[in-house]
């Protein structure tokens, strides 16, 4: 029999619709302006673990992976604090944790950095009722990946770091002997580190350098240079992930070329670099901290659900 | 043999994995927002019975394993060997003990039972959930007392041994559950 009904039971459309609410009434409070941008673009991402659903036509579509490029060209022209509440796409994420279709919430603070926006995630989720009053750790990246493998990720070797991927994966050696380092901190922190991180709201701050993604780099006091990104994890399950955000344009062409060849490198397409993007950083992004947190997975934390087709009102999406 | 992509890895689909064939129990898509796609798999080893729990990059494939699941009928044991027919064909395999391991104490002549082949020959042979079997060995029935709920062994024919309640005698026919050993009720007949 065809399964034509909503997945998501009556309370959890209920309580996805207070959620929303609850979004958009923090940030209207706060003179955060709504932006409703496109979800159809026409480029994707460079990212080299994400790849965009693309739509056929002349030219193909890109269906956003996130609506940060729109957001930061916008704030280029108008800097003020921005949010985008709203559905956002990656092809082939699926899983306990992953739908390829997703609500996204994504906000910017112009002339803030990463731990004022910090401060800002944990007060919003102390009013969605996903922290308590207790305030809530921030971890170094480093420190929770010492803790757990005894290595340090900034300092160690590719090669130690390998072997303990392959250990932790239960591979052979030899499968992992080429295996770019971000790939090797991705799966060690993945299956060791986040198991062990407590319970409740935690930041997990200073990134190795590797790991930047769309973050500022900058030296510790002992002259290791580490992300000013975040993530967010709540009952150890990834909600957010926030930067300091990378405004040189220069150095954005950087990144994305390097990205470029890492995909080539493991054999996948190369996507052209937004020049839209670059053009609007050349043109001046103001100095701003970004973050995107999944929706979805925090109303499956409000409710307790184990897997996201729990919370979706439809789940064939 | 077909290829395939962790994406298609699904419960009961059956890979070759360091040169042994392995059943898919479980697939767990894991990913950080940002970094590389993982799937978390456990697998059982169908020739040691172990269970495994390997990761990969998302996108890695496996060869898949020649195995194939086929209801047969159990004919005899002589001794050393258990030989096995295909109804419908009556194409005939054996089997020894190592394979057919605890299946032989759930299994009498003619019955059915699913005998698991790789690459053609027997890997594993698997009785049916539910046996009905008579009791062969067992103490004396002890009438009225079926509120107590107590319970005595009872030997079966085909020699598994078993807990049944204390009101049953040699020659009642009893249902077991061959998954976990236990008794289920008295049969009918």
């Amino acid at each position: 029999m065809t399964d034509w009904r909503p997945s998501a039971p009556r309370d959890a459309l209920v309580r996805r619709a207070r959620l929303l609410a609850g979004i958009r009434a923090f940030f209207a409070a706060r003179a955060v302006l709504e932006i409703d941008v496109p979800v159809l673009g026409q480029t994707g991402v460079t990212d080299v673990h994400i790849d965009n659903l693309v739509v056929a036509g002349e030219p193909p579509g890109y269906l956003q992976s996130s609506p940060e490029y729109f957001l930061k060209r916008l704030l280029a022209v108008h800097p003020q604090p921005v949010y985008y509440l709203g559905k956002a796409f990656r092809a082939g994420e699926r899983g306990r944790l992953h739908n390829p279709e997703f609500t996204l919430l994504e906000w910017y603070r112009p002339g803030w950095d990463d731990r004022q926006l910090m401060d800002e995630v944990e007060t919003l989720l102390r009013n969605l009722g996903a922290a308590g009053a207790a305030p809530c750790p921030r971890l170094d990246y480093g420190t929770c990946f010492r803790d757990a493998l005894g290595l340090d990720p900034h300092a160690a070797a590719d090669s130690e770091l390998r072997e303990q991927a392959a250990a932790a994966a239960d591979q052979p050696a030899v499968r992992w002997r080429d295996e770019p380092r971000a790939i090797c901190l991705d799966l060690l922190f993945s299956l060791k580190v986040e198991p062990r991180l407590p319970t409740g709201v935690v930041f997990v701050t200073a990134y190795p350098a590797c790991q930047a993604a769309l973050a500022r780099v900058v030296d510790t006091p002992d002259g290791v240079p580490v992300a000013r990104r975040f993530e967010v994890f709540l009952n150890r399950v990834e909600l957010a992930n926030g930067y300091w955000e990378l405004t040189d344009a220069d150095e954005q062409r950087r990144r994305f070329a390097a990205d470029g060849e890492l995909r080539a490198a493991l054999g996948k397409p190369v996507r052209p670099a937004d020049e839209r993007l670059l053009a609007a950083l050349a043109a001046g992004l103001p100095d701003c901290a970004g973050v995107a947190l999944g929706v979805d997975r925090l109303l499956m934390q409000l409710l307790g659900a184990g897997h996201i087709r729990d919370v979706l009102t439809f789940a064939e999406g | 043999m077909a290829v395939y992509s962790t994406s298609e890895f699904r419960s009961g689909l059956k890979v070759m994995l360091d040169g042994d064939p392995c059943s898919i129990l479980e697939n767990e898509f894991v990913k950080p927002g940002k970094g590389q796609a993982f799937n978390r798999v456990r697998m059982r080893n169908l020739k040691t019975g172990r269970v495994w729990e390997r990761t990969f990059k998302s996108g890695d494939s496996l060869e898949g394993a020649d195995v194939v699941d086929v209801t047969m009928q159990y004919l005899y044991n002589d001794g050393e060997h258990w030989h096995f027919m295909t109804p419908e064909t009556f194409e005939q395999c054996q089997a020894d003990e190592m394979i057919v391991g605890d299946a032989a104490r759930w299994l009498r002549e003619q019955d059915n039972c699913v005998v698991t082949l790789y690459n053609g020959a027997p890997l594993a042979v698997t009785p049916p959930n539910h046996v009905e079997l008579e009791i062969a060995e067992t103490d004396p029935g002890m009438r009225g007392d079926t509120a107590t709920g107590g319970t005595k062994p009872a030997k079966l024919v085909t020699g598994a041994v078993v807990k049944v309640p204390l009101f049953l005698n040699v020659g009642d026919v009893v249902r077991v559950d061959t998954r976990t050993g236990e008794y289920l009720s008295r049969a009918r007949e």
